[in-house]
């Protein structure tokens, strides 16, 4: 059962957009940003409050990119594969992280919760190609030793 | 404060102006999503400090002791030579400062208005530029769209109206009926610049036909997905109000009370500033009920995406908007006739509409005077990949990708070998040296299987692969599909089955003809545009580097040493010393050799693990 303070904050956010069935993907996001997920309790709880049936909250939530049900890490870093950054060669750079943290294609989630890896198509800085971002800070012109650097940073400040 | 007429906005341009005039010095530091990466909002923050601490002056006010001003401004454009700093009434550009340098420019430029040599730019000649039109890259520019970007504080509403923000709508509402804006959009000869190039007027015209709707829309495509373009997010984020004045005019001219911006997710800035931007508009009485006393009403809405490339297409974003899924549907009806909510909609994107206040203010005869017969005006491009200045450019329809690679950008990065350039994203196809004297206006580049799109253009040197790109591109498209018609969800998947397997080296020749076949056959048949453009990386490079494809499949071979199967590890015998190391080292014992004598590497036993060559200590292997 997922505590009282999840239910609080959805019904915060209906408030917000207004409880309406085009209300959904603007509460969706903010659940994902607020959390790092969306608890599938609560995707049930948001699509009856809004008068939507849960099947088709459920075919959203699973539609758009950005909706994950898996809890992500404190510090999601996206490596972005956009055409500019790709052929900046930034393939090494998403390569290195994940053998520095043990992570790869299917598994994008440390288990300690602390990183989370996953790709971009674009973040928009492509004059500073390759780019990644932890928590939608963007970190220019990367290396691999420089992604490898920025982990040990990150896990230095969580301690 | 409220502005109820128009004559209050003449008297607030005023006192804005005067406020803006009276600095003694102006701090514009970019503020674009490139330089804040580069480190932007620490240069501000130390210059605020700094000017703090000056005796007998104010930072950022209007009073009457001396005062400085220090901005945060929309793209300056030269991304790659971040954070950008301009000092004005000097017109000082610096590049790359830092945060040591920030002490010397306050203490040289600001107080006693000397240059700080050091942070001009340099041209490749060895020229310095200390001011912005110096530069060859801004030089060759002509900013219509992107006039205030770098010029004025991109969220103050003040400094827009200063600089002549809102005189457009005012014309619009005050001077102009709804029917006269359109026919002024419609003679300007505007094209939607989101990549399709419909006639916006067209678009505007058949929204205002329908009288009998109850309720008609604006909605603005801020979705830019095309992986490597950002114009329309320097928009959004560097002149945020001067989209909001072109959506009123666009609900004024067609009679749409409501109007969205649909922002991908990827843009917090865009949100950011487009939400404060539109809370200061409505505060003065310039969006929302009764705009400057005039009785017209405009709401305007911000809608963020949640990643998803499809709701670019103009059905899926109304979807989107709606609540569900971002699928596009089969047309007609139209968006014009039924857009969101089934109501008539307009739909252009932020480029577009960007360009609608100065059509209004300074007429569709001034606008024809820019860029081509069949395509007036100008485009941003982003110009990335592998060229020697990388940024964000505006320049008149129909400049030759000649002027915009050599002139503008500084031709390759590292003096290589231009190879080609992918226009329009993923939905674009590749053009090469053949065409660098083409001129790039929508009809002239779909000549070539490419579209100028939203104005991507990414540079390819010979360190590129074509048949690697068209597999990334096919990757995208592929991931992106939504699944609806299965022309492009199934024959997507084909494409990009059959390019990973030549990248691999396992390809045939028979491929190529296979590839080719469902190429065609998603393009004719595709239900969205999305589709109908995912094959063209695959059509034009075949068509223009069919080579690199059979080299691929038939010598096993990768010219540019991109694709990691065809690579192939080999021995140089004139550097071999014979050590054994690489022999005794290699995991699957593919390398022979005696004692002191040159070793080989057997390519059928290599995995291409790299052991051997970071293990060589004369560096005698190399991959070829």
């Amino acid at each position: 059962m997922l505590e009282q303070s999840y239910f609080a904050k959805a019904d915060e956010l209906i408030a917000r957009y207004g409880r309406q069935p085009s209300a959904i993907i603007p509460v969706l996001e903010d659940i994902q940003e607020a959390y790092r997920y969306i608890p599938r309790e609560l995707l049930t709880y948001v699509a009856d409050a809004l008068g939507i049936k849960e099947s088709k909250a459920y075919s959203i939530a699973t539609f758009y990119k950005n909706f994950s049900f898996e809890p992500k890490g404190k510090y999601v870093i996206k490596v972005c594969d956009g055409t500019a950054c790709h052929v900046r060669h930034s393939a090494p750079i998403l390569a290195a992280m994940q053998k520095e943290l043990g992570l790869s294609a299917q598994k994008h989630t440390t288990d300690d919760m602390l990183f989370t890896v996953e790709t971009v198509s674009c973040l928009g800085a492509c004059g500073l190609a390759p780019t990644l971002t932890v928590n939608d800070e963007v970190h220019p012109k990367m290396t691999p030793e420089k992604a490898v650097a920025l982990l040990q940073e990150l896990r230095g400040e969580a301690q | 404060m409220r502005m109820e007429d128009r004559n209050s906005l003449l008297e607030r341009r005023e006192t804005a102006q005067q406020a803006l005039s009276a600095y003694r010095c102006r701090i514009l530091v970019c503020a674009g999503t490139g330089c804040i990466a580069s480190g932007s909002q620490v240069i501000a923050e130390t210059m605020r400090k700094l000017c703090q601490d000056l005796p007998n002056v104010e930072v950022e006010c209007c009073g009457h002791v001396p005062h400085i001003g220090i901005a945060n401004t929309g793209c300056q454009g030269i991304c790659e030579l971040g954070p950008l700093v301009r000092i004005e009434p000097y017109h000082y550009q610096y590049v790359k400062v830092k945060p040591e340098d920030c002490a010397e420019i306050v203490e040289k430029t600001v107080c006693r208005g000397e240059p700080v040599e050091r942070l001009f730019y340099e041209s490749q000649n060895g020229k310095t530029c200390p001011k912005p039109e110096d530069i060859p890259f801004m030089a060759g520019q002509t900013r219509v769209v992107l006039e205030h970007c770098g010029n004025i504080d991109a969220v103050s509403l003040d400094e827009y109206i200063a600089v002549g923000g809102y005189d457009a709508l005012s014309k619009a509402l005050f001077d102009m009926t709804p029917d006269q804006v359109i026919q002024e959009v419609d003679r300007s000869g505007l094209r939607g610049r989101g990549g399709g190039g419909f006639p916006t007027g067209t678009k505007w015209k058949q929204v205002a036909a329908h009288t009998e709707a109850p309720v008609k829309y604006v909605v603005c495509n801020g979705d830019e997905g095309d992986p490597g373009a950002f114009m329309d997010g320097s928009v959004m984020e560097g002149d945020p109000y001067k989209l909001i004045e072109g959506l009123t005019i666009a609900g004024y001219a067609v009679g749409a009370t409501e109007g969205y911006i649909y922002v991908r997710a990827e843009y917090p800035n865009s949100v950011s500033r487009l939400h404060y931007a539109i809370a200061q508009a409505e505060e003065a009485g310039l969006l929302g009920e009764n705009i400057l006393g005039s009785g017209v009403t405009f709401h305007l809405h911000v809608n963020r995406g949640a990643g998803a490339f499809v709701c670019g297409e103009g059905s899926a974003l109304t979807a989107s908007i709606e609540g569900n899924r971002g699928m596009p549907r089969t047309k007609p009806p139209r968006t014009v006739d039924h857009g969101l909510w089934e109501q008539p909609t307009v739909l252009n994107n932020v480029e577009t509409y960007a360009n609608v206040p100065n059509i209004v203010l300074r007429g569709a005869d001034w606008f024809r005077t820019i860029g081509s017969d069949n395509s007036p005006g100008t485009k941003t491009f982003s110009i990335t990949g592998s060229i020697a200045n990388t940024g964000l450019i505006e320049v008149p329809m129909g400049t030759t990708l000649r002027e915009i690679i050599y002139d503008i950008g500084g031709g390759i990065k590292g003096g290589g070998d231009f190879k080609a350039v992918q226009i329009g994203g993923p939905s674009g196809g590749c053009l090469t040296r053949e065409h660098l004297d083409v001129g790039l206006d929508f009809d002239t580049v779909k000549k070539y299987d490419a579209i100028v799109g939203s104005g991507g253009l990414v540079v390819m040197d010979e360190h590129t692969c074509m048949v690697e790109v068209a597999r990334f591109f096919m990757s995208f498209t592929q991931r992106e599909s939504c699944g609806k018609c299965s022309p492009c969800r199934i024959g997507t998947k084909r494409m990009l089955e059959i390019l990973e397997r030549i990248v691999a080296g396992k390809g045939t020749l028979e491929d190529l003809d296979k590839l080719e076949e469902i190429a065609e056959f998603v393009r004719k048949n595709s239900l969205c545009g999305l589709g109908k453009s995912a094959p063209l990386p695959v059509i034009s490079t075949l068509k223009r580097f069919r080579k690199e494809y059979e080299e691929h499949i038939v010598d096993h071979k990768c010219a540019a040493h991109v694709c990691e199967a065809l690579k192939q590890y080999k021995v140089d015998p004139d550097k071999c010393i014979g050590c054994t190391k690489c022999a005794r080292n290699c995991p699957v014992e593919a390398i022979s050799g005696t004692v002191k004598q040159p070793h080989a590497i057997d390519p059928d036993k290599c995995i291409k693990c790299g052991t051997c060559l970071s293990g060589c200590p004369v560096g005698a292997i190399y991959v070829d």
